[in-house]
């Protein structure tokens, strides 16, 4: 079964994305062929550990890599924009205008010598041609949208007299001020106590209905991604292993890894003293990836075949795809 | 001094009770008298750790319990409180501190910053028994038979470096550290929070593992409920410095009796896309401990809050589920409008 | 006993003999080519040094009054003469002895004298710490220059006096980022942890501060060796140091000044000896500095 969705509906379309940094000793192939969509309107949650690629991704979406030591081959498409192509002037007007980023630590992404309202006007007037008090009303408007209490004088705060959910708020509205169509999340609550996490991804979800906006949500916490996500995938190795909707990936995960990610998760549903089921092995090194399926040696399933080359995509029904030579076999517990 | 300790009490005698425990922080004030206060770190603290449990902590920025921990450890001395290991008072005659620190030990979050970068994996676990008199030979002997204990070959490890190795396998060297004195009770401080999913999976496993093995206690401290639930026998929640909640994991976990327990627990993203959190059980971020508000802590955000609420700070009171909890609702008599007329029945139960 | 856990794999470490930290630090040295050449100009710095008087072509001290300052290029005389008639290429390698010797004695004293001032305050924290740093600060306050003639004037000239003044101006500087790295070093989980296993001060700091706080001193001691040359001519310039008729760069730098007007080139060797050396042991310190950062 071919995909079901029209490619030249989608916000943005990732094809055959490549990258690799070559500043170390040996080049590190951080991404190694990601194909992703992404409609307007949807949230598509990037799981997966460290080294997976999945931050690496969600850079190159925006060109955050750095042109000398990174090798990036591919297409990257954002409404007509091609990403890979911009100089740097046009990718200038491109950032938060058109896609935006908000970042897992605020301090380290917020100037910390300017206070808010200076930081959100100062970006708005960057790329539209408004007045000083327009920007300001704008800014003030945009506290009151993501809900930060006494918005008027939360505008003159500085980042670090700041309590943590507010500054990730603060973040949010900075990203959404020039009302771009794509938000990307690196982790923005990962760093957040439970109880301001579920604050923000609520709130996340509340302005991406509201805006209308394209959310390409990256994260380590599968539970963060349900709250949020319309479709999941899923990232070993630098590939996507496993995409489809949030639902369907979890009720019926396909992938061994995937299936053993889940698995894995320390549950109140286990009995007291049993033990966790565990991947056996480490990830693979980045800078000598195996021809085969990268998951392999770690996998109950592998089979020889499994080591000879990638495995192709697998499309099952309901708009969700596999990578693995044993995805349509039927499931075994 | 023979090296393996003695239990002195038998199996009902708490491995360490803690009592009244209080740290405040000053601020310094600036030249013009301004700033000052203090951070009400931890502001009365009492519990029991059994033997032979997994005793959980949790709780949000500023509740206390990372310097609860370090005051476990004493590695900083509380202000007030004692602490009584195994029926003896810490710090006292019989029981000075250097003995105590052979008996409990800690696990950090930061596994690479707790490993000295100039010293071998060996020699790092080796130096806590040298202090202790043990001679080298014998020292680096019981160092590798650790590594091994925890999954680390020591023909391979031994002598590497910490920058050398992952997070996942520094973390196993730490926890031998830990045990290289055959301590009884390990303080294990937010010890998985900074690994990978899958590398967490293997070291609580290995925890429990070793939990069996040597008979250990545990006082198991992190920010992911659903971890705590799993590890824990019972569970502590603490608020702005102070024990708002104490009981049975099972129990807490699906009855939660505080207020803030509730909160917390609903946080707790779902795994159901079917059944998204709809609106967020708290709102505004964990207040920090500086000008703590009167009375019960978490009144200002509770939304059974009273008039008792902001005069009287509560006390821990048993509830019908067998939990403590620190809040007017559960205690009998008292002037909240929720509060159980007649305290509870001649069936108070155990707490353990 | 049972384990359910797998033993890690690392094919790749398995075989190989685990590489010291000084090991991997030589070898991180050894790819920044800067690093090697200053390094290189250093040890020839040093083998002038110690065989100067067998190397120099001719006699430093013979002077002749038919040849003074005779310019680079003359016949027998392959970087010309000074005022007195005597060889400068002669004079410059035998100088290097001295003038080695004045920049480096002094730092080394330093940096044993202020480390211990440095760790014993870091370690100790509060008022030790306090009353030992803000005592320090009053003769950091000093600018070097004036307090190295200040010290030499009241001790008198001579070179044991330049020595012992020279070393008096380094051991604030050295004493402050012992106990900035010290602090640092003790606030972290590994120190903690070594408290929390029963271990006294003395060990601690033996086992697991000095391992990790002499490194950064040392390459910070490194970049004052220059600094400490300069002051060292700088004494001899005015008279506080070495005396003539020895050859020594600074000393001959004042001595030629004169000269600048009719042989220029001349004046300027022995600056251009001390430019040297202070350029090679700075990249050479801040090789060292870069090797060190093993990053995670």
């Amino acid at each position: 079964m071919i995909s079901t969705t029209p490619t030249h509906d989608c916000f943005v379309e990732v094809k055959q994305l490549h990258v690799t940094f070559t500043g170390g000793k040996k080049p590190v192939q951080a991404v190694s062929g990601v194909d992703l969509r992404v409609q307007r309107g949807e949230v598509v949650a990037l799981i997966g550990e460290s080294g997976s690629g999945k931050s690496v991704t969600l850079r190159s979406l925006l060109g955050l890599h750095a042109a000398k030591t990174t090798h990036i081959t591919g297409d990257i498409r954002v409404g007509d924009q091609q990403v890979l192509q911009l100089s740097p002037r046009e990718l200038s007007s491109f950032r938060g205008r058109v896609a935006s980023m908000i970042f897992q630590e605020p301090l380290l992404a917020l100037d910390p010598v300017y206070n808010l309202g200076q930081q959100i006007t100062e970006t708005i007037r960057r790329h539209e041609n408004v007045s000083i008090q327009e920007a300001h009303q704008r800014a003030l408007a945009l506290f009151e949208r993501v809900r930060i209490p006494s918005p008027e004088r939360r505008l003159q705060a500085y980042p670090h007299e700041m309590s943590g959910g507010m500054r990730q708020r603060a973040m949010i509205a900075l990203a959404l001020a020039c009302k771009p169509q794509l938000l990307l999340a690196d982790e923005p609550t990962t760093a957040l106590d439970a109880t301001v996490q579920i604050q923000i991804l609520l709130l996340l979800r509340e302005l991406q209905k509201d805006l209308g906006l394209a959310v390409v949500f990256v994260t380590h916490d599968i539970g963060a991604a349900v709250e949020v996500a319309d479709r999941i995938a899923v990232m070993y190795a630098g590939r996507i292993v496993e995409e489809g909707p949030a639902r369907t990936l979890l009720r019926q995960p396909r992938h061994p890894y995937t299936r053993a990610l889940l698995q894995s998760r320390a549950d109140g549903a286990l009995a007291k003293g049993q033990r966790l089921e565990t991947i056996a092995g480490a990830p693979p090194d980045l800078a000598a990836l195996p021809n085969g399926c990268a998951f392999a040696t770690r996998c109950k399933l592998a089979q020889p075949q499994c080591e000879l080359k990638q495995p192709d995509v697998s499309w099952l029904e309901d708009n969700h795809s596999v990578r693995c030579l044993r995805a349509l076999e039927p499931q075994t517990v | 001094m023979p090296l393996t300790p003695l239990d002195l009490g038998g199996p009902a005698q708490p491995m360490l009770s803690v009592r009244g425990l209080v740290k405040h922080f000053p601020l310094k004030k600036d030249v013009f008298g301004k700033g000052g206060g203090v951070v009400r770190a931890v502001d009365g603290v009492d519990f029991e750790v059994l033997k032979g449990e997994t005793l959980g902590v949790v709780g949000e920025s500023g509740c206390g319990k990372s310097t609860t921990a370090r005051l476990l450890m004493q590695l900083i001395i509380q202000d007030q409180g004692e602490l009584i290991f195994d029926g003896q008072t810490v710090g006292g005659s019989a029981l000075p501190l250097k003995a105590y620190r052979r008996q409990t030990q800690m696990v950090f979050q930061d596994s690479y910053a707790s490993l000295n970068p100039r010293l071998t994996i060996e020699d790092s676990i080796a130096f806590a028994p040298m202090v202790h008199g043990v001679p080298q030979s014998e020292a680096v002997a019981r160092a590798r038979d650790l590594l091994g204990r925890v999954g680390l070959a020591p023909e391979r490890f031994a002598e590497r470096y910490p920058h050398e190795l992952s997070g996942g396998q520094r973390q196993r060297v730490n926890i031998a550290r830990a045990l290289a004195l055959q301590s009884r009770l390990i303080i294990l401080d937010e010890a998985v929070s900074a690994l990978d999913k899958s590398v967490e999976a293997q070291v609580l496993n290995l925890l429990l593992d070793l939990k069996e093995d040597f008979g250990l206690t545990y006082v198991f401290i992190s920010h992911d409920l659903n971890v705590v639930r799993y590890m824990s026998d019972r569970v502590l929640v603490m608020y702005l410095g102070q024990v708002v909640e104490i009981g049975n994991s099972e129990t807490l976990f699906n009855n939660p009796a505080h207020p803030y327990t509730q909160a917390l627990l609903s946080s707790i993203p779902t795994l159901d896309p079917d059944r998204r959190t709809e609106k967020p059980p708290l709102a505004g971020d964990p207040p920090n401990p500086i000008n703590p508000p009167t009375g019960c802590r978490f009144h200002p955000r509770c939304v059974h809050a009273q008039d008792i609420c902001s005069q009287k700070m509560p006390v821990l009171a048993h509830t019908a589920h067998g939990q403590q909890v620190a809040c007017w609702m559960h205690v009998a008599g008292s002037a909240h409008g929720l509060a159980p007329a007649h305290p509870l029945g001649s069936a108070t139960q155990e707490v353990a | 006993m049972h384990i359910t856990v797998d033993p890690q794999k690392l094919p790749e470490l398995a075989m190989q003999k685990s590489a010291g930290y000084w090991q991997t630090v030589g070898r991180r040295f050894m790819q920044q080519k800067v690093a090697v050449a200053a390094a290189l100009v250093v040890l020839v710095l040093l083998v002038l040094a110690v065989f100067g008087p067998w190397l120099a072509p001719m006699d430093p001290y013979q002077s002749s009054i038919l040849k003074r300052l005779k310019p680079i290029g003359f016949p027998g005389h392959l970087l010309g003469t000074d005022e007195l008639g005597r060889d400068m290429l002669s004079r410059l390698i035998v100088g290097t002895r001295l003038s080695l010797f004045i920049g480096i004695t002094p730092v080394i004293c330093a940096f044993v004298i202020g480390s211990v001032i440095g760790i014993t305050a870091g370690y100790a924290g509060g008022w030790v710490n306090t009353s030992m740093m803000r005592t320090i600060d009053v003769f950091y306050a000093f600018p070097s220059v004036l307090l190295a003639i200040a010290l030499s004037g009241a001790l008198g000239a001579g070179i044991t006096n330049s020595l012992i003044s020279l070393t008096i101006v380094f051991i604030p500087p050295i004493a402050r980022v012992a106990e900035s790295v010290t602090t640092q070093i003790r606030g972290r989980d590994f120190v903690d942890a070594a408290r929390a296993s029963g271990a006294g001060a003395f060990t601690i700091v033996r086992v697991h501060v000095l391992g990790n706080v002499l490194g950064p001193v040392f390459v910070y001691a490194t970049s004052l060796i220059a600094v400490a040359m300069i002051l060292a001519s700088g004494l001899s310039f005015l008279g506080l140091g070495v005396k003539p008729p020895e050859p020594e760069w600074g000393l001959m730098l004042n001595t030629l000044r004169t000269a600048i007007y009719t042989q220029p080139w001349i004046a300027a060797l022995p600056g251009a000896m001390i430019f040297i050396t202070s350029i090679a042991f700075n990249l050479l310190a801040d090789g060292l500095r870069s090797a060190m950062e093993i990053k995670q």
